[in-house]
């Protein structure tokens, strides 16, 4: 399990905040307000360099979704074995006014996924056995309640 | 007024598995069919261009062809390896540079899903590390939200794969020569959902290449020479939604698809109402469907009613992917774009055998699509 307090992030300059409150590092741009993510030091939209660090919103809707059900390669894979391999989701999340981000998905289960609902960001396990935490999103508890 | 180009000779080596035979050699049995097919001598060839993603160095071929001294370009740009040595050989040929030229694309591909390295295309490794660095996966989730905004269904999606593996069935060179039902389709092992084992291509190999002229010499190799009026190329935009994107932007652009065979047409002035024959990317059911629409060669959304009622099959109205396409002949990186080419040659000119559509069809288009967002496409003409 993650520790409730301090998690190793897969990736430098990825995810900021806490294990229990984790938060995507992302850039915008200053001069056409373009949000990407990760971070880049240009602007993919108007070339701009004057960019900042931008913190991602943790909640979004669930803008497609895929579940992985066979074992990726290695490289670039963490993990070599394909023996104990469990699908599992993937998605692209819209966070609302900026970006749609791809992530891992707690849920593998494809009845339990649909357009539109509402998810959140949170941490897992990173494949293999580096202890490193990535970043996922979970759908979020009050979902039954926002998909009205 | 530029000079007319057309391709005056087509050669293939077989799409599958060849054991103990390197994707050079294989280039070099393409070349010779090619040239064969024009009754052009190597020597003649005065400009060559081709490449492959992971099979060698094109230009290496020429040491079994024979070492003329001509200029060779070797090309490596994925999936639009193929059509980029052709946008290449066209712009030689249209300028006055050359005369007779060569082009050709092979690959040869260990089995399984291909395994690129995020390092290599501009991301960071915990992309691959995590379990995101798959093509798979993408066109799993566009064809997921593409049938969620279009209607589009799961049999649509089989009977697109099925009908690839009907036409492969008449296809001697083709791969996959099994025919396959809707249902058997349906019934296969979930790959990444919606798309199943049998909606997918797999990498393998092959090579095909082609001998184009320009102008008077035209007359002189073919006997029925099929036009080249266009081959466009484009990368995606800001805000398309394409391969390994770790995000995409909620403002939204047409893709590179879209662009391509937008200027395509114009450049060709040929209207995709007027296209009798098309191939387009397939390394999944789902990008046919979407390509369909992409390349303006229907509606977004009509694609359920023209799959259902067989539209797209040899005998309807505007058949697609004539040979079998990606999924019944696999994916050779390097050779996929110039095999669209060579089936729309032997269609226009009569020449394809237990899968030639009737018409006569005067007007092809091809499509190729790749990471990291690019795409070419021709409108050829008899």
């Amino acid at each position: 399990m993650l520790d409730q307090r301090e998690f190793i992030p897969v990736a430098d300059d990825l995810i900021a905040g806490t294990a229990q409150e984790p938060e995507l590092i992302g850039s915008r741009c200053r001069r056409c307000t373009t949000v990407t993510f990760p971070r880049q030091a240009s602007c993919p939209r108007c070339t701009s360099e004057d960019v900042e660090e931008r913190r991602l919103q943790r909640r979004g809707t669930l803008w497609t979704w895929t579940i992985q059900c066979f074992p990726p390669k290695s490289p670039p894979y963490a993990v070599a074995s394909g023996d104990d391999f469990e699908p599992y989701g993937v998605g692209y999340v819209e966070l609302a006014g900026e970006v749609r981000v791809e992530a891992r998905l707690t849920e593998a289960d494809p009845a339990r996924l649909r357009i539109g609902m509402l998810m959140e960001l949170t941490l897992i396990p990173a494949p293999g056995d580096s202890g490193a935490a990535t970043f996922a999103f979970r759908p979020a508890e009050d979902d039954e309640e926002a998909d009205r | 007024m530029t000079e007319d180009v057309a391709v005056v000779g087509v050669g293939i080596h077989p799409f599958g598995r060849h054991e103990g035979v390197t994707g050079l050699q294989m280039a070099a049995v393409a070349a010779r069919r090619a040239l064969a097919d024009a009754g052009v001598r190597w020597e003649e060839v005065d400009f060559a261009a081709g490449g492959s993603d992971a099979g060698g160095n094109a230009d290496t071929s020429v040491a079994s062809l024979g070492l003329t001294g001509l200029p060779f370009i070797n090309v490596k740009n994925g999936c639009a390896t193929g059509g980029s040595a052709l946008t290449t050989a066209h712009a030689m040929l249209v300028s006055g540079q050359a005369e007779v030229a060569l082009v050709v694309g092979f690959d040869k591909h260990p089995p399984g899903a291909f395994n690129p390295l995020p390092e290599d295309w501009g991301i960071g490794s915990w992309y691959g590390e995590t379990g995101l660095m798959l093509t798979t996966q993408f066109f799993a989730m566009k064809i997921q939200r593409y049938m969620a905004e279009h209607g589009i269904t799961p049999s649509t999606l089989a009977k697109v794969a099925s009908k690839a593996f009907a036409n492969g069935s008449r296809n001697a060179n083709a791969w996959r020569r099994k025919p396959l039902s809707e249902d058997e389709v349906l019934a296969s092992k979930m790959v990444n959902h919606p798309l199943t084992q049998y909606m997918f291509c797999s990498p393998g190999e092959g090579a095909v290449a082609l001998v184009l002229s320009r102008g008077a010499r035209i007359g002189e190799l073919a006997r029925t020479p099929i036009y080249l009026r266009s081959v466009a190329f484009r990368t995606r935009r800001f805000g398309s939604f394409e391969v390994f994107s770790p995000s995409v932007p909620i403002e939204s652009a047409p893709s590179a698809t879209s662009e391509a065979a937008a200027a395509a047409f114009e450049q060709a002035g040929i209207e995709p109402k007027d296209v009798d024959v098309a191939q387009v990317q397939d390394t999944e059911s789902g990008a046919e469907v979407m390509h369909m629409a992409e390349t303006g060669l229907c509606e977004h959304g009509e694609q359920e009613a023209l799959v259902q009622s067989g539209a797209t099959g040899l005998g309807g109205r505007l058949p697609i992917n004539t040979d079998g396409g990606c999924l019944a002949n696999g994916e050779p990186i390097g050779a996929s774009g110039l095999r669209q080419v060579h089936e729309v040659v032997l269609q226009l000119r009569g020449d394809a055998g237990d899968r030639q559509i009737p018409g006569p069809p005067r007007v092809g288009f091809t499509q190729v699509y790749g990471a990291p967002g690019v795409s070419a496409c021709t409108v050829l003409t008899v």
